[in-house]
């Protein structure tokens, strides 16, 4: 199965509606409750990253009985240093992200964090693609 | 504690999801930023928060969160509204700070997580 879903830069009212719509449908698969965790936790971050940060950007979702994966390319200013980017508590979020409660450097290493494998990917002044990939049949990230 | 009893010790009015004040809660987690709320593990949590928006309700509906908690009478939007019931979560607010509502709860038998 595949799935595509569109995202718009800094429309925070509809952040979140491709992770909602992924996690149904996780649920529906009947897939252990804790990886639809892991799965929606990395997407969502993931698309509010595209929403604070990029001008707009497509989440590709492919799964199987084994493994997602999700493959989320924006446009946008793209990521200086990955490494840093990649450090708990380093964000370049405006005042505006952060006031709807994100932005505080967390997002990046939380994917890292639940995601099985993650690769990131970035030209500067063009764009990020960050691919993710979750085994569907082992809880353990 | 059942989410009706909440209510009581805070004076907190029910936003939506009366169906539910039955529901117990064992654990609580106050915070105004969502990404640490996305690294929590844990069921049967009730969300403490002043941030008030829609990614609020996404933040929980992603961590599975079923109950919130608006501290300082936030003004919960129609459209925060609508997508909890949707999901079938249930948001109250109450008048208290999050100071006092986190220790109002704590002295009722909440749990802290950590």
């Amino acid at each position: 199965m595949s799935f595509e879903y569109k995202v718009t830069g800094g429309d925070f009212t509809h952040a979140g509606y491709a992770s909602s719509q992924v996690k149904k449908m996780l649920k529906q698969l009947g897939v252990d409750s804790t990886i639809i965790k892991r799965v929606v936790v990395c997407l969502y971050e993931a698309e509010v990253n595209i929403v604070a940060h990029a001008y707009s950007g497509t989440i590709n979702i492919t799964l199987d009985s084994e493994i997602i994966a999700m493959t989320l390319a924006d446009s946008g200013p793209g990521i200086t240093d990955i490494d840093l980017a990649m450090q708990k508590g380093y964000s370049t979020a405006s005042p505006e992200v952060r006031e709807m409660g994100f932005g505080a450097g967390m997002g990046l290493p939380n994917i890292n964090a639940n995601a099985d494998t993650l690769a990131i990917t970035s030209e500067p002044g063009t764009g990020t693609t960050l691919e993710i990939t979750i085994n569907l049949n082992s809880p353990a990230a | 504690m059942k989410l009706e009893d909440i209510c009581s010790v805070l004076n907190g009015q029910l936003i939506c999801g009366s169906d539910k004040t039955n529901r117990e809660v064992t654990y609580a987690f106050a915070s105004d930023l969502m990404s640490d709320v996305l690294t929590i593990n844990c069921s049967n949590l009730l969300l403490i928060t002043g941030l008030a928006n829609v990614q609020t309700i996404r933040t929980a509906e992603m961590s599975d969160i079923d109950c919130i908690l608006f501290v300082r009478n936030k003004t919960v939007t129609p459209e925060m509204k609508d997508l909890a019931e949707e999901l079938g979560m249930t948001l109250i607010t109450c008048p208290s700070t999050m100071f006092r509502a986190s220790g109002e709860l704590f002295r009722a038998g909440i749990k802290p997580l950590f």
